[in-house]
């Protein structure tokens, strides 16, 4: 059964699909934001960042369960 | 012909000398090399750059100053004022992580933030000084952080679980998140790379030419986004240390 570790790795990396369009989302309404009133817009950038830092995050979680079933699988 | 481009081969880490300390193994890694490095080239900068300090600085002293007063910068508008004792802190995380993502960038140079073992530390390191302080300033109200205020009782059953749920998986996400990206950048690097040898090995000549004016911009591009990344995520670790210090520091939310 260890080529359904590579499968489950494989669907793992769906969670980059969502981080995608969340990180994709972050981005273009701070611009959205920004291009309406440019003169707050540098205030917010640190929002903008912690925003993309914990969106990612859970992309990665996906990542690390990828990371689990190729390397650490229980049955591997 | 088979040509190896292994893309993981550069992560690999030798043992410069052995050193046992009883049962534990402590020898001294080619690791180790590279963050004493980056600690040796950070303190010989800033001992450079703040040796002759003048009311006008010079090249090295406002580069010392725009640096630091960029950490200082985020603490203030993150912490605020009680923030001011964690300065010095946020800057060694900072500076420690950039230096070694900026090291990382050379070819057969090791990248140790793309060890999960020293990223997992310095997270787990971050996550414990923030209980540590938030029990001290706070006693047992630190635990506060757990039950927003304003929310009604039949709610906090779900968000109490959710709330404990999203602290604990801090430290997870913080460490993960620099070695996952240090990690996928290099891999995809090395993998853009081998284009190279193996369109040489397929189409000989031409798959040569071919490999280094087609690949070669894309590399290019590539390392130039990797920069952007190694000081994007020095930048977002010390941010998310603040966020995360203000749980402890700032007023119950």
């Amino acid at each position: 059964m260890q080529g359904l570790n590579f499968v489950g790795a494989g669907l793992a990396c769906l969670a980059m699909l969502g981080a995608a369009i969340g990180v994709g989302n972050i981005f273009a309404s701070y611009l959205d934001g920004a291009m309406r009133n440019p003169s707050a817009a540098p205030a917010q950038f640190g929002n903008l960042i912690f925003g993309f830092a914990v969106t990612e995050a859970l992309g990665i979680f996906g990542f690390a369960i990828a990371l689990i079933l190729i390397f650490a699988a229980p049955g591997a | 012909m088979m040509v190896s481009t292994d893309p993981m081969h550069q992560f690999k880490i030798g043992k410069l000398f052995d050193l046992k300390l009883g049962d534990l193994d402590i020898s001294f890694t080619t690791s180790a090399l590279w963050m004493v490095i980056g600690v040796l080239l950070l303190i010989g900068f800033l001992a450079l750059a703040t040796s002759k300090t003048s009311t006008v600085p010079g090249r090295m002293q406002s580069l010392a100053e725009i640096w630091y007063g960029f950490i200082a910068g985020i603490v203030k508008d993150v912490n605020h004022a009680p923030g001011k004792p964690f300065v010095p802190l946020v800057f060694s995380l900072f500076s420690f992580i950039f230096i070694a993502n900026l090291i990382g960038m050379f070819p057969y140079f090791l990248t140790t933030t793309s060890h999960i073992v020293v990223t997992g530390f310095m997270a787990l390191f971050t996550i414990s000084l923030v209980i540590v302080v938030g029990v001290m300033k706070k006693g047992f109200g630190f635990l506060k952080i757990f039950v927003p205020s304003g929310v009604p009782f039949v709610l906090l059953l779900i968000v109490t679980p959710i709330e404990i749920i999203s602290f604990l998986s801090r430290p997870i996400s913080l460490g993960m998140r620099l070695f996952a990206n240090m990690l996928g950048g290099h891999v995809a690097l090395k993998v853009f790379a081998g284009f190279v040898p193996s369109l040489a090995v397929a189409l000989g000549g031409i798959g040569m030419l071919m490999g280094g004016v087609l690949v070669m911009p894309l590399i290019v591009g590539v390392t130039a986004l990797e920069f952007l990344v190694a000081f994007l995520q020095a930048y977002v670790f010390a941010m998310l240390t603040c966020v995360y210090l203000n749980d402890a520091l700032g007023e119950a939310h």
